[in-house]
């Protein structure tokens, strides 16, 4: 009884965070906008019994998922928001990595307070943290006045409203996911093997390469898929640092919401942002559960 | 024992007399009043106001259809308030609590009655016109002295635009103003529902969105103010709220505000209270408050919006009542459009034309 229960609980956090939200979300794709509140029908008639539950589903219908394919536009922002998830997560990588080797090479009473120091953004709201740098990467922004002020530029570079600055939105929001999980590896990492490497004559270099790389690969896929499944759907970042040439789907979902009022067509494009989603977060699971068979 | 269960009772007190603050929740558009007129409210009537700011329709739209957003009164522009009565987001004026009503002026209420037939469930808050924001010696010092400042020439035509680019143009994210404004330059009908029709706003939009630096509906007071930009597709009251903060960094900066010749649309900012507004009798005692001559005459002296209210008048400033870009001449009102709203097919033609003529794709 009580291990069941100890079983229960997660899943009814499932039940209630993840199923029953994709359940209303995937009734309302199915569904066809209207002019009422809320704007999209049929609506569910509990009070007419048996009848109403099979009118309301007689009512439902693939619609929507046909309306997405035959306007290019949302085959486009998806593959324009894998395109940029995806460089997106490339480049955290190659800023991310140095800083947990760092981290993991430090002095133990040094961890602690590297450590808070990555962590010290996340006390300050994110939506506070994107604003500032729209500050700094105006054409009046510090960035430019700095480049100015040493003689590298002489006219101010255009960064914001451009998808360079989408980037480094990006890069700098998720850095963190991308450090925890290197560091969490290559802390647990046995030195000894560096060091018998190089009693075997390996270059530093190439023991890098041929030894910590390779053990610090469940790091990289952790964080690689911690900051590439949230970057798809973000709408937060490009909406405010990206400019009007920026596709991606979070925008056109904020549009068909709000400036289409179509709520149909809308959930439909997040029910299909979900399935695209699926692929990663399945390999992210057989790649922690192997980890975690490994380990145990 | 004793002790836990008299802290709990204290506790529950606390609450109850916490719920028994009366408060009235306001959702209204960004710098868009006084801020003295808030404080004013709370005391005269002891009411606490929860004061909350949007810049698009669209946002407040989907809070009326989604329901239950908690606020009592909201500031929906006309087309966008026709559209809502019809979906049922609103409740009618009870206008026995409403005796300041008859402050309000007639040649307003008989415009705004086109979307609210009989004013049953709105009152004109502000109204204004969409136009040319300019900064008249930056924009002559580029075209030449005889830049068409009072034109959609000045933006619409491809190689105005391109010069123009180099000092920045902003451009308002309102599609149901932006293409409507297109349409009238082209010689169309503005309030067209004709995919066709709507479809050639793009031979005039497409060619001049590569030199628009953003399309936004609320950073380009800033960015005028402060000279980032030279040239903006905004708001009449907006656009002099820049004029004015220019004046005061007193940085070189001067802003004009130009209703074009070939006719701008006018638009009215209408308060209504949602159908499940919390405190629709707190909501009441706001709008009477809002209609109260000497209030309505506070708020646009502020903002410089012209308003509905016929009995402000006299409390307004010279510079705001005088000015024509603010109070236009009769015969300038003749040379304004009103549209109405897009069913919803339509509408879908509207979004994915205006998201082509943003994204180039």
């Amino acid at each position: 009884m009580r291990r069941w229960l100890l079983i229960g609980i997660p899943y009814l956090w499932l039940l209630a965070l993840f199923l029953v939200p994709f359940l209303i979300v995937l009734k309302i794709s199915l569904s066809d906008v209207a002019l009422a509140r809320p704007p999209y029908l049929p609506q569910l008639d509990l009070s007419a019994g048996w009848e109403g539950i099979k009118t309301f589903f007689a009512g439902l219908d693939f619609d929507n998922f046909v309306f997405l394919t035959t306007d290019d536009l949302y085959w486009r922002a998806y593959i324009s928001s894998v395109q940029i998830a995806g460089l997106a997560t490339l480049f955290t990588l190659l800023v991310g990595y140095p800083i947990a080797y760092g981290m993991a090479m430090a002095p133990d009473h040094w961890r602690p307070t590297l450590m808070l120091l990555v962590i010290l953004p996340f006390w300050t709201s994110f939506l506070i943290r994107v604003y500032s740098w729209m500050g700094i990467l105006s054409s009046e922004g510090l960035l430019n006045q700095f480049l100015l002020w040493i003689g590298l530029i002489d006219q101010p570079l255009t960064i914001l409203n451009t998808n360079v600055a989408v980037y480094i939105g990006i890069v700098y929001t998720y850095l963190p996911f991308m450090i925890l999980p290197i560091y969490a590896t290559l802390e647990k990492m046995d030195g000894a093997l560096l060091e018998a490497a190089e009693d075997l004559g390996c270059s530093r270099l190439t023991a890098f390469w041929l030894i910590t790389i390779p053990l610090s690969k469940q790091g990289i896929i952790a964080g690689c898929f911690l900051v590439f499944i949230p970057t798809i759907g973000e709408f937060v970042i490009p909406s405010l640092l990206g400019g009007s040439g920026t596709l991606m789907i979070g925008k056109i979902l904020w549009e068909e919401f709000f400036n289409n009022r179509d709520w149909p067509v809308a959930s439909a494009v997040a029910v299909v942002l979900l399935l695209i989603l699926i692929v990663p977060i399945i390999l992210f699971q057989r790649n922690e559960q192997k980890q975690r068979e490994r380990e145990g | 024992m004793m002790k836990r269960l008299a802290t709990m009772t204290a506790a529950c007190a606390l609450t109850a007399v916490a719920a028994t603050a009366e408060e009235v929740r306001v959702y209204n558009w960004s710098d868009y009043i006084d801020e003295s007129l808030l404080e004013k409210f709370e005391q005269e009537t002891g009411i606490d106001l929860v004061y909350d700011v949007f810049d698009s329709n669209e946002v407040l739209e989907t809070k009326m259809l989604a329901g239950g957003s908690g606020y009592d009164v909201v500031v929906p522009t006309g087309t966008f308030l026709q559209r809502q009565i019809s979906a049922g987001a609103f409740q009618k004026l009870d206008k026995s609590k409403l005796p300041n009503l008859e402050n309000m002026w007639d040649v307003i209420a008989d415009r705004t009655s086109k979307y609210d037939p009989g004013n049953e469930y709105s009152i004109n808050y502000m109204w204004g016109t969409t136009g040319l924001g300019v900064n008249e010696p930056k924009v002559r010092e580029i075209l030449g002295e005889d830049a068409p400042v009072t034109s959609w020439d000045l933006i619409f035509k491809p190689e105005n635009a391109e010069k123009l680019a180099e000092c920045g143009i902003h451009m308002l994210d309102a599609p149901a103003e932006m293409i409507p404004a297109a349409l009238n330059y082209m010689g169309e009908d503005p309030d067209s529902h004709d995919p066709d029709v709507i479809a050639r706003a793009e031979e005039v939009l497409m060619p001049i969105r590569p030199h628009i630096q953003k399309f936004h509906s609320s950073e380009y007071i800033n960015a005028l103010a402060n000279g980032e930009i030279c040239l903006a597709v905004g708001w009449s009251g907006d656009v002099l709220q820049a004029r004015d903060r220019a004046a005061e960094a007193d940085n070189g900066v001067e802003i004009s505000y130009y209703a074009p010749d070939e006719g701008a649309q006018m638009w009215f900012d209408q308060m209504a209270i949602p159908v499940d507004a919390p405190n629709p009798e707190g909501a009441h005692v706001f709008l009477n408050f809002i209609m109260d001559a000497q209030n309505m005459a506070t708020a646009s002296n502020y903002v410089y919006y012209a308003n509905g209210n016929e009995a402000s008048q006299e409390f307004l400033a010279e510079d705001v009542i005088g000015d024509p870009a603010i109070y236009p001449t009769p015969a300038a009102m003749d040379n304004t459009f009103t549209t109405t709203p897009y069913p919803v097919r339509v509408q879908r033609v509207v979004t994915r034309l205006w998201t082509k003529i943003k994204s180039g794709t």
